[in-house]
């Protein structure tokens, strides 16, 4: 069977899988954030909590409890990183003693871990102790997602509430998502992973002898726990430096399609989520087919880049696993992408320009493609209020959305939302091209450079966390100014998304009629689709003409130059 | 009190078939190319910078020109020049279309102005005083031939009212003191009698004083759906000043710095300047279209309302019939058509009441008699209606010396008359009785006729009295439905009558015996479901409901109250106009999302001509992206720079005329839209930016 046929192959495989998943996970999750009754175990985690299950927050009691609930998960992840000198599996593959974590990695760890970035910048093998990575990170990376989720059902709800103002608990949408939605599925992965050949070890070691029989120290740890949440969190942060490239993370073909499937699991049966919330599937349905043609667009992009990447045999496998080739890397990359996951296995920095290009555009979408875990339904419901708004205009109505309608305030929300990610991906590439210390930095000049460091900014204010590489990010500069990206690019959406819930929760729900733009609907699927790509294009169009664009021209001129 | 029913009638459920483009467009206002010359002086005031902060897109553009004037002075060249020359035009051509919409209403204004100057008016005691000292409860005196000095009700007397200042309509008008007819306006003129009028408008706010206001646009305040478009716009100028602020240093980076003209010249050709410029001339056009129609809105905001409005609440009578009921047919009893069509005549020729006369006009058509009455049948007596009678008609001389006498009534009445005097055959008793229970459960109205001559009774048969739904109004039901408006018929007559006009119109539900507290139940109701309600109304008693419906239009012929309830007022007092002015609020948000969809479209080609021109230098392969073959990086961005400010004159007359609206369904004119401004957005600079680049090149240090 040929490479491109497998790839196919395998691409179908994931399709099935992923539509066969898509009703019974996303009616799953429908069920868990709309029902009464309180598990067991949750009710004493909010006896412990001292929370009121029952009570109805308002948008801004709800994003405090956000706020403040992140803050405290910062806090937590950047004392046990400083501590875990003092605690015990603090140790290298070679048995020396990691100590605590520089505080500059400390904090821009912190921050990533909780805003579901996963952004790292510390070598994992000889930082990160197996404490922290299991109590801070690993934790992390189920609250994070929790909140990502619980954010999206909270704007689900305000499109469902009639005169209410209020938008469900915080608490109990966190406690929920982590308690019956991630904790079971992440058991249940890592226990196949596990079957598929992912270590799972307390050791901190061990030794290998090599072909030529020189012994090495190989880091091992518990990777497959942290794996299976890593994938279906969308937060990607490896235990292991090599990330999924790595043989202890991502073994072999199966285990590589099945980390691609719990990426984009969750966020895709979202939109299964929010059609049976509102309580009409077809707008769910139109969602999922705006993330499937972007995904779908970009994978072929990506694909169709390296598979004809100049190369003497077998296109651009540079910074490729040998085991995965160019389709299974290219899903991944595409999927992590896509999802906000940042996970890799393989070196994006190691794409063709326009492959490269390709990943660094999947983020600049805006991250709905299809996006985090909750992230990518809150923001894809962002561009729907967008599309829908100029769009109703031009059927002649106050523009609404589900029966609501978007007004001055609500606009301005959205406008926030959408303002954001560009602000911070702009700003930040602009004032980083321009500081002495960058050059440096770099271990490429010229157009690949700048994609470097533009991808850099677009990874962190998506948080998705993947890194193009090829740029150290250790300065005092890159660790904070990434920080505040990741920082800012999770929590000003948010709260902006939240105060829109509450306003959108307030409004009554106006029924539709013949009038009224019809949503759910293919039109409606294609316009979303055109706001997405015609703001991106808009938006970032100068600079990537300076970066991907730049590089791919000159480099195809070249190829074109050769005898 | 009444009880009301609400029946929703039956056969209404699919809307009739209608012929492809049997829909109306919006009528349109014409635009004159010589209207941008005259509003030139007022669009050069609008320079000031404290009037272009009011719109932030524009405000950038005007800064943008500042910079670039400057960097033009302190480095000249051609290029830099003809760009602040063309940033500099482009706030003018802006500027030009918010003057040329506001200069449409200032003629008016100007008329509606003279009406108010030196009118003096007099008090019940005899003093005179100059009107702009009245207030508010005041009570003056006004005789034939003197200026109503102030809005009021009349108190006292009637008179004939010329008008046509304010409506336009030269035909002149009753006022009465009580009732729904006394409301008289400052600026009009009566043309007989005497009435005392008492004053119910403060001084400059009278309805003349907010019609200038409103047709100059003075006191324009933006609506809420311009105040979301605007914030979006914001949004949109915000993320392009970053992307421009942001390309510098990554230009730096790559080698090649860009001066600061071409990355103004960038900024403004990428953000939304085409509907920045036009958003407040589209607004007052819209208002101005209302105008032109004889609707005065007190607020843009109901005009927008007026686009939302998902049910309308229509009085049967006059807006779905025409006023009074009229003789449709004959139902000869016993006797030839033409018999009972002598008889109806005879009976209806002195008969001066408008149902009297449609029997006449019926007889006249069908049966070919003549509609006025001959020299002998002048000579008839005769015999109004009376309450004790319940029937009308005529004595006329019979051919022997003896008395005919003709009479048409009310069934039980008119058939006792004729029994009195002769012998009916009980057939025919039963007959007519069986036809008049048909015409009743048709919502009609029976009357019978009949003659006696001596002591010879001849029964006729019935008249079939009813009302008349205008024609073209099912078709117009047929239209709103299909753009998801409702259509409430509100009656006073009882649900078997209104059902069955209610079929006959199309309407969607029907509120019979509808008293003024129905409606406005009505009216919560609907809008409890979350919609907008709208209605027409005069009288006083309709106020609260006017003034809870989300769109009240208060006809100019009713009273004070109502008018003052009420968001709208139609100076014709057409209540069929709310059907109009639906049109022209969703117009008004079509033709909005239509430019902001076609200016943002722009876009893609604006940066295939500007981005290879700053670059190519750089990387030269990046000329790969000039596809539409601009001569040099100087025409090409002038180019740019050109067709986005000619782009603004070329819209304005859409912007003033409105998008052509058509009731179809949202997914038809979504899909029609996107498509013309939409993908013609992307296509038309493709087109006219090579165009413009093929004069451009020719000048001198350019190509």
């Amino acid at each position: 069977m040929s490479d491109t046929a497998a790839g196919l192959l395998q691409l179908l495989v994931l399709l099935v899988l992923l539509a066969a998943a898509w009703r019974p996970l996303g009616d799953w999750m429908a069920r868990v954030y709309t029902a009464e009754g309180h598990w067991r175990v949750e009710r004493a985690i909010y006896r412990i909590g001292r929370v009121d299950p029952d009570s109805d927050q308002r948008a801004s009691t709800y994003a405090l409890a956000i706020l403040a609930f992140s803050f405290v998960g910062v806090l937590l992840v950047y004392v046990i990183q400083r501590v875990q000198g003092f605690l015990p599996l603090d140790a290298t593959a070679g048995g020396d003693a990691k100590g605590a974590v520089d505080p500059s990695v400390a904090f821009n760890t912190a921050i990533s871990f909780v805003t579901n970035t996963n952004w790292q910048s510390y070598v994992p093998e000889s930082t990160m102790s197996h404490v922290s990575n299991a109590v801070a990170l690993a934790v992390q990376n189920f609250l994070s997602a929790a909140v990502g989720m619980a954010v999206a059902v909270a704007l689900v709800r305000g499109f469902v509430r009639s005169r209410s103002g209020r938008i469900g608990n915080a608490w109990v949408d966190i406690v929920r998502g982590t308690v019956r939605v991630l904790l079971p599925m992440a058991t249940v992965l890592a226990v196949v992973l596990v079957a598929c050949g992912v270590v799972m070890s307390l050791r901190t070691g061990i030794t290998l002898t090599a072909a030529d029989g020189s012994t090495h120290a190989a880091a091992i740890g518990p990777v497959a726990s942290q794996e299976a949440i890593k994938e279906l969190g969308t937060n990607g942060g490896g235990i292991l430096n090599a990330n999924s490239a790595h043989p202890f993370e991502n073994p072999n073909g199966g285990t590589n399609l099945l980390e691609i499937l719990a990426m984009l699991l969750i966020p895709v049966a979202l939109t299964r989520t929010f059609g049976r919330m509102v309580g009409d599937l077809r707008q769910g349905v139109s969602l999922l087919a705006v993330m499937t043609i972007l995904w779908g667009g970009m994978l072929a992009v990506i694909w169709a880049a390296e598979a004809h990447a100049p190369a003497v045999t077998g296109g651009g496998m540079e910074g490729k696993e040998t085991r995965f080739g160019i389709p299974s890397s290219a899903l991944f990359a595409d999927s992590t992408t896509g999802t906000s996951t940042g996970a890799v296995n393989s070196l994006h920095d190691s794409y063709t320009a326009f492959g490269g290009g390709g990943t660094l555009l999947n983020m600049l979408f805006g991250e709905l493609s299809p996006g985090g875990v909750g992230t990518g339904l809150y923001s894809i419901l962002v561009i729907a209020i967008i599309a829908v708004f100029l769009a109703g205009l031009m059927v002649g109505r106050t523009p609404e959305l589900l029966g609501k309608s978007l007004g001055r305030r609500e606009v301005t929300c959205a406008a926030i939302v959408v303002l954001v990610m560009p602000a911070l991906v702009l700003l930040g590439t602009g004032a980083a091209v321009v500081l002495p210390g960058t050059s440096d930095a770099l271990t490429n000049s010229g157009p690949h450079g700048l994609s470097e460091v533009f991808y850099a900014f677009a990874s962190a204010a998506n948080n998705n966390g993947s890194a193009f590489g090829g740029l150290t990010v250790t300065s005092p500069f890159f660790q904070i100014a990434l920080a505040a990206a990741m920082l800012l690019g999770r929590f000003l959406p948010i709260l902006a998304v939240l105060a829109l819930a509450g306003l959108l929760s307030a409004q009554p729900r106006r029924e539709a009629s013949a009038g009224t733009l019809r949503t759910g609907t293919p039109l409606f699927a294609g316009l979303v689709t055109a706001t997405v790509v015609l703001v991106s294009a808009i938006t970032f169009l100068p600079a990537l003409a300076l970066s991907p664009i730049a590089e791919g021209l000159v480099a195809t001129a070249q190829i074109g130059a050769l005898p | 009190m009444t009880s009301s029913v609400l029946t929703p009638p039956s056969g209404t459920g699919t809307p009739p078939e209608r012929a492809h483009g049997a829909g109306r467009a919006v009528a349109a206002g014409a635009f004159r190319p010589r209207a941008l010359l005259e509003a030139l002086p007022l669009a050069l005031r609008k320079f000031d910078p404290r009037v272009q902060l009011r719109n932030p897109v524009m405000f950038v553009v005007w800064v943008g020109s500042v910079v670039v004037t400057v960097a033009a002075i302190v480095d000249p060249s051609v290029f830099a020049w003809l760009v602040a020359v063309w940033l500099w035009l482009t706030v003018l051509f802006a500027n030009l279309a918010e003057s040329v919409a506001e200069g449409r209403g200032k003629a008016q204004a100007d008329a509606l102005r003279r009406t108010r100057t030196g009118t003096v008016a007099r008090r019940e005691d005899g003093t005179e005083v100059p009107a702009t000292e009245l207030r508010p409860g005041d009570r003056v005196v006004v005789e034939a031939g003197m200026t109503i000095p102030g809005d009021g009700d009349v108190v006292e007397g009637i008179a004939t009212v010329d008008e046509s200042a304010i409506t336009g309509e030269s035909a002149p008008v009753v006022r009465e003191s009580g009732g729904d007819r006394s409301a008289v306006t400052g600026g009009t003129t009566v043309l007989s009698d005497r009435i005392v009028v008492a004053v119910t408008a403060k001084p400059g706010e009278s309805f003349v004083d907010r019609m200038i206001a409103l047709v100059e646009g003075a006191q324009r305040q933006k609506t809420p759906n311009e105040i979301a478009l605007s914030i979006l716009l914001s949004a949109l100028t915000i993320v392009f000043l970053l992307a421009v602020v942001s390309l510098q240093p990554m230009a730096v980076y790559s080698g090649s710095p860009q001066s600061l003209v071409v990355l103004v010249a960038l900024l403004v050709c990428l953000i939304p300047t085409t509907i920045g410029a036009l958003l407040s001339a589209i607004g007052i056009a819209g208002m101005d279209r209302l105008v032109q129609r004889n609707v005065l809105a007190t607020s843009g905001r109901a005009v927008e309302a007026a686009g939302d409005v998902s049910t309308l609440l229509l009085d049967k009578t006059g807006t779905i019939t025409y006023g009074n009921r009229r003789a449709t047919a004959l139902h000869p009893v016993g006797v030839p058509d033409d018999e009972l069509a002598r008889l109806a005549r005879l009976a209806s020729l002195a008969d001066g009441t408008p149902e009297g006369r449609s029997v006449v006009e019926l007889c006249a058509e069908r049966f070919g008699l003549p509609a006025e009455a001959s020299a002998d049948e002048a000579r008839a007596e005769f015999v109004p209606f009376s309450a004790t009678t319940r029937m009308s008609g005529v004595d006329v001389a019979g051919p022997d010396g003896t008395t005919v006498a003709v009479r048409k009534g009310a069934v039980a009445s008119v058939l006792a008359w004729l029994d009195e005097h002769g012998a009916i055959d009980p057939a025919d008793h039963e007959r007519v009785r069986r036809i008049a229970e048909e015409i009743s459960s048709r919502g009609g109205t029976p009357l019978v006729c009949g003659q006696v001559a001596g002591s010879r009774a001849l029964l006729g048969g019935a008249i079939e009295l009813s009302d008349v739904v205008k024609p073209g109004i099912a078709e117009r039901f047929a239209d709103l439905r299909a753009m998801g408006i409702r259509t409430v018929m509100v009656t006073g007559d009882n649900p078997v009558t209104a059902r069955a006009i209610g079929d006959q119109a199309g309407v969607d539900e029907v509120l019979a015996e509808a008293t003024p507290e129905d409606k406005l139940a009505l009216i919560r109701r609907e809008q409890k479901g979350g919609r907008l309600v709208a209605m027409t109304g005069d009288g006083t008693n309709d106020a609260p409901a006017l003034a809870q419906a989300d769109v009240g239009v208060a006809m100019n012929t009713g009273t004070t109250a109502a008018k003052e309830a009420g968001s709208m007022v139609d100076l014709d007092s057409d209540p069929t106009k709310l059907i109009g002015i639906v049109e022209v609020g969703k117009q008004l948000l079509v033709t909005r999302g239509a430019l902001t969809t076609f200016s943002v479209a722009n876009d893609l080609a604006k940066y295939f001509a500007i981005l290879p021109a700053m670059f190519a230098a750089l990387y030269p392969q990046l000329g790969l992206l000039n596809v539409m073959g601009l001569a040099t990086p100087e025409s090409a961005i002038l180019s740019a720079v050109v067709f986005n400010a000619l782009i603004i004159i070329a819209l304005i007359p859409l912007a003033l005329r409105g998008v052509r609206f058509r009731p179809v369904s949202s997914e038809q004119m979504l899909r029609r839209n996107l498509l013309i401004y939409g993908v013609g957005g992307v296509l038309v600079p493709f087109l006219a930016i090579p165009l413009i680049d093929l004069v451009v090149r020719l000048i001198p240090g350019i190509g």
